[in-house]
């Protein structure tokens, strides 16, 4: 799982790449959470997530929290499908507030 | 009907004449213990899984009537309806009438008759009285019974939502132990529909304290779904012990939501606006929820246990317990045993059995034929065969054996009827109910046993204040007793009423010409006279016996069952029938003998010993018929005179004492030729008459073997015995 940091008219962009699960969970909080904890707006790319679980969710649950609590406008975009199945499941999309491309994926 | 289905009919049609007669005998007891609550829910449960199945096959005639029977038996078990004698009475009648609807639409697929009909409409207004008032549960189609289906018509306490409620709290390690909550949900969704649910992390800590290993996640999930509290529980099997979970099945109480809000780690405030928010209370119930929890002096309920998962109850439908207890009846649950059962069809075991025969005789073969080699290896590799196949056929023949219990049972009910009836007071006692038997030898008994307990009813026992006058108590009683002896069974009906008149009997035979003027036949003999056939020294012909057409028949019932019958009376004090049957009908253990060229098999169980006959007592038997066993007396029969076999003796002659019941008797055989297992041949029509005879084996060398038939051996004996000591008095004396 890698982190790849790209600079886009003043925002931080974030591209994640690969899983996000249990098994890069830890390594993953700690290269998140300097960019969370600086001002102003970050954007962060799922469309390489190949895998989201439990422990990949509950770190976007905490970035989503620590943005809001550190003043810093969150967003999440392109989804990918591994995302969006889980923000479907869990009823999410709402609480992220971001628009959601959503193709075709069985909803019930 | 497809077959398929054809056979279900039939297993269904089986099973609940079964459970009409479990439910017989529980009504019965139910008279003596009106309290038994355990009693109540056999009862009850018997007539719904009847109306149940009887519902899967469209048999609405038996739902119908079943329905309302039901119905009054749910409200005695409510206590809403007081057990009376009437009551019991008319659920006994309620029975007998399911039975006849079983036989007319269920199993002949027709309709009752005007009589029946007319029947049924008086039972429904007699059940009527018992009913009163409103119906409890609303009016609910006759739906096929589906055993899962557990989400039904609300009642009027529960809120309003047909969901499932499932509030989940992961606990910490889960993660780390290797699951994913995500999976659990995804497989909920699966096995039903998820229609809200709601993610927590509220235990989720800052960021620097929080682990990314760890698990902080729950969800409120309102779930649809047809599977029951436990398929629902089941799906958290493997992180039950981790995690909070609660499970609130459709239309619970609101009082369980309220402590739902409150076992819950979050704020208060948040999960009743969580619930409202996802649906599982509308606002109105959340208000009045809290208010009443706030009203009611209540301790704090205790943590709840993490791992425990708590699956309220719905407090009022008694649907839910309903469905249960059937799921539990479903089950085969047989009252007493806890063994479980395999149906099998009797002709399937027959078939068995018949090869198990031929088995044996297979076996035997071979054994002969490896002695002759004598190869000791061969003979040891048949001996071990021989084990087996012995083995083998005991099971086969106790696969057929049936405990006499259930038939005794029946007869309480019997007893019941006629004893009320007659006017009399009469209690049946039952012993050795665990004795088994032959299933056939089971069926063909019953009929024969009803008739002579109908007769010790009738004619025996006396009415109350007659039997007063003589001193005896005012109830009579009927004992049924049950054991094995020696290779038999030994059924025994004892009655203490007035016994058999032998004046009376003596007197009717020689009316009859059935004996003649100048005979004195013993006690038995004339109380076997009333055996023949349209004998009967009743005053007055009740409906139910006198009129001479029974006991011949019981008679002749016995005898082809291969048993015999025999009377003990005593007059004032009471009669004692005893019937005595052979265990098994098809193999038996035997002895083998040699008498001149051919050679003849005595049942090994009635075989005592064998003791050579010495040379001298030869010469003394030849002309007194009777050998000193050890100071005992013992009665001859030859063989060799009573097969004919012509020849004379060789040099050695040896007896085989065989007892039958209490009567012993020698048999004078050429030959001892050892233990030999067998199949029984019948004989065939042509030799049916010939006495003596029981039947007829093959033999490992292939020659035919005639089986003894030792009690009537025995019999002749013994009525040959009685005839001399009649006429030489002085030889009765040593006889005796």
């Amino acid at each position: 799982m890698t982190i790849r940091v790209e600079s886009k008219n003043g925002m931080a962009l974030l591209h994640i790449e690969g899983e996000m699960s249990i098994y890069t969970a830890a390594e993953l909080k700690s290269q998140l959470l300097p960019h969370l904890a600086r001002a102003g707006e970050l954007e962060i790319d799922l469309s390489q997530v190949s895998e989201l679980d439990s422990a990949g969710l509950q770190l976007l649950l905490l970035a989503k929290r620590e943005a809001a609590h550190g003043g810093t406008t969150l967003h999440l975009a392109r989804h990918s499908p591994a995302v969006l199945e889980v923000f479907d499941l869990c009823n999410l999309a709402a609480f992220f507030g971001d628009p959601l491309v959503i193709s075709h994926s069985a909803s019930n | 009907m497809s077959i398929d289905l054809d056979q279900a009919l039939q297993t269904f049609i089986v099973e609940a004449r079964e459970l009409l007669q479990d439910m017989e005998a529980s009504l019965l007891r139910l008279e003596s213990d009106p309290g038994n609550s355990d009693t109540l829910g056999a009862i009850f449960r018997a007539a719904h899984t009847i109306k149940g199945s009887a519902g899967l096959f469209g048999l609405e005639p038996i739902v119908d009537f079943t329905h309302i029977v039901e119905d009054v038996l749910d409200r005695v078990r409510d206590g809403a309806v007081v057990i009376s004698g009437e009551l019991v009475a008319l659920l006994l009648e309620c029975g007998d009438h399911m039975q006849e609807l079983i036989a007319v639409v269920a199993d002949q697929g027709g309709q009752l008759d005007a009589a029946a009909q007319a029947r049924e409409s008086g039972l429904r207004q007699r059940l009527q009285t018992y009913r009163g008032g409103p119906a409890r549960h609303p009016a609910r189609p006759l739906a096929p019974f589906a055993t899962d289906e557990l989400t039904q018509v609300c009642a009027e306490s529960g809120v309003a939502s047909e969901l499932w409620h499932i509030s989940l709290r992961f606990g910490r390690e889960v993660l780390r132990n290797g699951m994913d909550p995500l999976s659990f949900l995804r497989y909920l969704d699966r096995q039903g529909d998820i229609v809200r649910i709601t993610t927590l992390a509220d235990g989720m800590p800052v960021a620097e304290a929080m682990d990314a290993e760890a698990c902080y996640l729950g969800f409120e999930i309102d779930y649809q779904t047809t599977a029951d509290k436990a398929s629902i529980a089941e799906v958290f099997d493997f992180v039950r012990d981790d995690c909070l979970i609660h499970i609130l099945p459709p239309h619970s109480k609101l009082a369980e939501y309220i402590e739902l809000i409150h076992d819950l780690p979050e704020d208060a405030a948040r999960l009743g606006e969580l619930l409202v928010g996802s649906g599982a209370l509308t606002p109105q119930e959340l208000e009045n929820g809290l208010r009443e929890q706030r009203t009611t002096t209540g301790q704090d309920s205790p943590a709840p246990p993490l791992g425990a998962i708590l699956v309220e109850q719905r407090a009022v439908e008694p649907a839910l317990v309903q469905a249960a207890l059937d799921k539990q009846s479903r089950i085969q649950e047989h009252k007493s045993k806890e063994s479980r059962y395999v149906r099998v069809q009797a002709d399937k075991l027959d078939e068995l059995i018949n090869l198990v025969g031929e088995l044996v005789i297979a076996g035997a073969g071979a054994s002969l034929l490896a002695q002759s080699c004598q190869n000791d290896a061969l003979q040891e590799a048949t001996s071990i065969v021989s084990g087996l196949v012995e083995e083998i056929r005991d099971g086969a023949l106790r696969l057929r054996m049936v405990s006499i219990g259930d038939t005794f049972n029946r007869f309480q009910r019997v007893v019941r009827d006629v004893s009320h009836e007659l006017g009399k007071d009469i209690e049946l006692h039952i012993s050795g109910a665990d004795t088994e038997l032959d299933k056939t030898v089971v069926e063909k008994i019953g009929d024969p046993l009803m008739h002579l307990l109908r007769n010790a009813m009738d004619h025996g026992i006396e009415a109350p204040d007659a039997r007063q006058l003589a001193g005896k108590p005012g109830g009579g009683n009927l004992r049924l007793n049950a054991y094995h002896d020696s290779g038999s069974i030994v059924i025994e009906i004892a009655d203490d009423g007035r016994g058999l008149d032998r004046e009376r009997i003596l007197h009717k035979a020689r009316e009859r010409g059935l004996l003649a003027p100048s005979a004195t036949p013993s006690d038995q003999e004339i109380y076997n006279l009333i055996f023949e056939p349209g004998f009967s020294t009743a005053a007055s012909v009740t409906n139910l016996s006198g009129r001479g057409v029974g006991m011949d028949v019981v008679k002749r019932n016995i005898s082809a069952l291969r048993g015999s019958v025999e009377l003990d009376s005593q007059p004032g004090r009471g009669t004692r029938v005893s019937i005595r049957l052979p265990l098994t009908l098809a193999i038996i253990d035997g002895f083998l003998v040699g008498v001149g060229q051919a050679s003849y098999v005595v049942p090994l169980d009635m075989v005592q010993e064998c003791v050579e006959l010495s040379a001298e007592d030869r010469r003394a038997t030849r002309e007194r018929n009777y050998l000193n066993l050890r100071g005992e007396v013992l009665p001859l029969v030859f063989l060799r005179d009573h097969f004919d076999a012509g020849d004379s003796p060789g040099r050695r002659e040896n007896v085989v004492v065989v007892h039958c019941g209490e009567h012993k008797a020698g048999l004078v055989v050429d030959e001892l030729q050892g233990e030999f297992q067998t199949v029984i041949k019948p004989l065939g029509k042509l030799f049916s008459a010939l006495r003596g005879i029981s039947g007829s084996t093959i033999l490992g060398n292939g020659a035919v073997a005639l089986i003894l038939d030792v009690p009537a051996l025995v019999q002749q004996i013994v009525r040959q015995e009685s005839r001399n000591s009649q006429s030489h008095p002085r030889t009765a004396a040593l006889a005796r």
